[in-house]
């Protein structure tokens, strides 16, 4: 009998994952709300890491990844990335990606945050855009062979479980005419990516609801530090879309500052209280904050030093904004930056090269997302379990929508390669655990879980009540972004939280002017808020529980990381019964490296890595 | 400051105009005034109406989903900003590419183009070449390869497309271009006869009307017409090896 699996998703994640199970001769149904060229991954501008270079190696990326965490990842899992990270390079190579290349023609490296070594290798500025595109050609030619078959422009619904409560198929729509049905397979794999609609304006693209994600968490599936959303330090401002400028502009130089005022003072990160800058004159806040890495610290720490100055009321014209500066770059920088900075251009009419870019934080990434697992390859019972699935076997969860690699922060360039990493882990995995069972004619009740489907499709378009579904979603990303981002408080939290179980239930009177069933987009946000609140109350929950300051986490009654009560992971999940979201705690696995307080103020010393065996390639 | 956005609405059976009054907001662009109109549907008669549908993404001019008409030029409704377009007139329309099937409002079926990615073989046939990792590729052709695949594949270059049309079987300016970049890709040449195959029938590059509307169009600046020009001149040495080959195979 021929295997089939479901991708849903087609980013970076879901199109590694569909290639390399496509490669072993597994039939795949890739579904997808976007095309791959319009999926998330295009956004992502800066690069993607590996330790290529002769003073570089995989174990320092690992623990430079680890520490960037704060401790908050587990450990094998990191390692075995970063050990894989060069052959992941080697493949896009040879699937054409056109990294840019030395004057002697070999791929180039840059400078990226959270590290001194030149570990990310590009394209200009756009390296998600230029992976994907070798990633979308390659699951092209699986096609045309008809071992891929894509569902664009549909949306998974729900999963559909066998008796055993094992993944065996999903329903889904299609968003051109809301037509529901199902396709089964032997497992299921999920790479939606992120969440950022959920905070309104972030620097996500619009189908970043994590509403797949949600939808599973409540049939069952848990979500891991749900409370870790990285804010980027650099988006310019906008109506419609906070628009990242990357970590590569600081990667070539680039400069943060903003006008001095010696009358203020500002705590320094060694605790003291030093003059902030000169009256009048550029202060370059965090070069002189931070002496060894500058510009280049992690993005929660540079996003909290910016918010601190700006809260100081030293922000450019007054606002909650700072320079960002490649005023003084030379052509060569200024060409590797070519497609952030014709952004800037393009939505603000000022020319980045000679004015200095105007900036501020952003809603930029979830660390957080489903829980899977991670059997060691020295583990006893490695053979028994599966990596990447969740908890529901089966179901199997990438990308992004995975909590998997970055812990409480995640480094510049460890996003992309995350991606493409746990999409091939997946593939070989999901091939083990299909081949490790025989297939079963177990009953799968279909029928009558597309019919609940379509009744509520039809209550949907039906109700009757006075709110709006975009003015509502407003009201819920406002909350979200004043209390659950940047620094964050117990009282604040606990009225959001109060606040989203009353949106919830105003949710109920949401009226659609459109009843249409033609490519109806009032009823398909309608739909995916629901899921939304819900998630939003996840991460809400998650962060009231965590009384420390850890990576993006950051809680002003707690401003100390607190190993002893909160060195572990977060759980939700959801309790049917109350319709309430219940957290629990996992151990972090901590067997290569011995937490440390993070410091960036110096240049410090890489432990050598302990209890480490042996690791297994994924190409 | 307000002004005027007219949008022709409907689906492949009816399509009608139906006008917005807007309040201008700094540094805003089309997106966000369709933003506006989906918080408050209500048209300049004052009619509670459905919102407007529209694809939108990555709203960074990188993914190519919001190709629309506007004021009658294909472009990105993203990286469009209101301020200089009321420059020349209070109102702005907007239009769904013509040269697609209608799906609603301001959507296209923009399928095809991937279809024909697919059918002209535009990817690295890796197989043969999983070993080549630590070739050099110089800087300037990795530069100048680089160029052309910034292609979103949005559809504008094809709206613009004199030749490009229901009764045409011209693959498009874009599709061309990719071909070239695979043509010229140090690890794409093993099946480059193949494609030149495909570009010299019909529906290929002769089909050209050398009208030059695709590069004034195109948002990522691809120089098409360049594109266009070599493969045609590749088309013809293919033609002429082809020929020669025969010839050879004949003497015998």
């Amino acid at each position: 009998m021929e295997n089939r699996v479901i991708v849903v998703g087609a980013g970076l994640a879901g199109l590694s994952c569909a290639i390399k199970l496509a490669e072993k001769n597994i039939f795949v149904d890739l579904v997808s709300l976007l095309p791959a060229k319009r999926s998330h991954s295009v956004c992502a501008q800066g690069g993607i890491n590996a330790a290529i270079s002769k003073e570089d190696s995989a174990f320092i990326h690992a623990y430079e990844t680890i520490k960037g965490g704060d401790f908050l990842a587990n450990q094998p899992a990191v390692i075995e990335m970063c050990l894989a990270a060069p052959s992941i390079i080697e493949m896009m190579d040879s699937f054409g990606c056109l990294f840019n290349r030395t004057k002697d023609g070999s791929i180039d490296f840059r400078n990226f945050g959270g590290s001194l070594y030149k570990r990310t290798a590009f394209s200009d500025a756009s390296t998600g855009q230029q992976l994907i595109y070798s990633l979308d050609e390659q699951t092209r030619r699986y096609e045309e062979k008809k071992i891929i078959t894509r569902y664009e422009h549909h949306e998974f619904l729900k999963l559909i479980k066998d008796e055993n409560g094992s993944a065996k198929g999903i329903i889904l729509q299609d968003i051109n005419n809301l037509n529901i049905f199902s396709i089964t397979a032997d497992a299921v794999v999920i790479a939606t990516g992120g969440l950022g609609v959920i905070f309104g304006k972030s620097t996500n693209s619009f189908a970043c609801t994590g509403c797949a994600n949600a939808a599973l968490f409540m049939q069952g599936m848990k979500y891991a530090n749900a409370e870790f959303i990285q804010i980027h330090p650099t988006a310019i401002p906008g109506h419609d879309k906070l628009r990242l400028i990357s970590e590569s502009a600081r990667g070539e130089g680039a400069r943060i500052w903003v006008y001095g005022d010696d009358a203020k003072t500002i705590e320094f990160p060694d605790g003291s209280f030093q003059k902030c800058g000169k009256k009048n004159e550029p202060w370059y806040f965090l070069e002189e904050m931070y002496p060894k890495y500058k510009n280049l610290v992690p993005r929660d720490i540079a996003a909290r030093e910016i918010l601190k100055v700006c809260n100081k009321g030293l922000g450019a014209d007054n606002k909650d904004q700072v320079y960002l500066d490649v005023t003084h770059l030379n052509s060569e920088s200024l060409k590797k930056l070519s497609s952030c900075l014709d952004i800037y251009e393009k939505f603000t009419s000022e020319d980045p090269r000679k004015i200095p870019m105007k900036t501020f934080l952003a809603v930029h990434y979830s660390m957080g997302g489903a829980w899977v697992d991670w059997p060691a390859s020295d583990d006893s019972d490695r053979d028994k379990r599966f990596r990447q699935m969740t908890n529901i076997e089966g179901l199997f969860n990438i990308g992004e929508s995975d909590y998997q690699y970055h812990g409480a922060n995640r480094l510049g360039a460890n996003a992309l390669l995350a991606c493409i990493y746990s999409g091939l882990v997946a593939g070989d995995e999901v091939n083990k655990y299909i081949s490790s069972y025989k297939k079963l004619n177990t009953k799968l009740s279909i029928e009558n879980q597309i019919k609940d489907e379509i009744k509520r499709q039809k209550k949907l378009l039906n109700q009757m009540g006075k709110e709006n579904v975009f003015q509502l979603h407003n009201e819920m990303s406002d909350l979200m972004l004043k209390n659950v981002t940047v620094t964050r408080d117990n009282k604040s939290l606990k009225e959001t939280l109060d606040k989203l179980r009353e949106i919830e239930e105003r949710s109920k009177n949401i009226s659609l002017q459109d009843k249409s069933v033609q490519l109806n987009q009032s009823y398909l946000f309608a739909r995916e808020f629901f899921y939304m609140v819900k998630l939003a109350q996840v991460i809400t929950k998650s962060a009231l529980l965590r009384n420390e300051s850890r990576g993006s986490h950051y809680k002003k009654e707690f401003p100390k990381r607190d190993d002893l009560n909160f060195l572990k992971t977060t759980l939700a999940t959801y309790n049917a019964d109350k319709n309430d979201v219940d957290i629990s705690y996992e151990k972090v696995d901590l067997r290569h490296f011995d937490p440390m307080q993070r410091s960036y103020e110096k240049e410090e010393f890489v432990p050598s890595i302990k209890n480490f065996k042996k690791f297994e390639p994924v190409l | 400051m307000k002004y005027i956005l007219k949008i022709l609405r409907g689906n492949s059976e009816k399509q009608h105009f139906e006008e917005f009054q807007l309040e201008y907001l700094e540094n805003s662009n089309i997106i966000s005034a369709l933003m506006q109109i989906q918080k408050n549907p209500i048209n300049i008669h004052n009619q509670l109406v459905a919102p407007i549908s529209f694809e939108m993404s990555c709203l960074e001019e990188i993914c190519g989903a919001c190709s629309m008409l506007i004021n009658g030029y294909p472009r990105q409704a993203c990286s469009t900003l209101i301020k200089p377009l009321l420059e020349k007139s209070n109102v702005i329309t907007l239009a769904p590419l013509s040269k697609f099937y209608l799906i609603r409002d301001l959507v296209v079926d923009r399928s095809k183009m991937f279809d024909q990615l697919k059918k002209m073989k535009v990817w690295i046939e890796t197989d043969a070449n999983m070993n080549k990792y630590g070739l050099k590729i110089d800087p300037s052709l990795r530069d100048a390869l680089y160029i052309l695949s910034r292609c979103m594949t949005c559809g504008c270059c094809l709206e613009a497309c004199p030749q490009y049309n229901h009764h045409s079987k011209f693959i498009g300016p874009s599709v061309v271009s990719q071909i070239a970049l695979f043509t010229n890709h140090p690890y794409g040449k093993n099946i480059k006869e193949e494609r030149l195959s495909f570009i010299i029938n019909s529906g290929g590059v002769a089909e050209c009307g050398n009208a030059q509307n695709c590069i004034k169009v195109c948002p990522k600046s691809i120089p098409l017409t360049e594109s266009i020009a070599k493969m045609g001149k590749e088309g013809t040495k293919h033609i002429l090896k082809e020929l020669f080959s025969f010839k050879k195979k004949s003497e015998k």
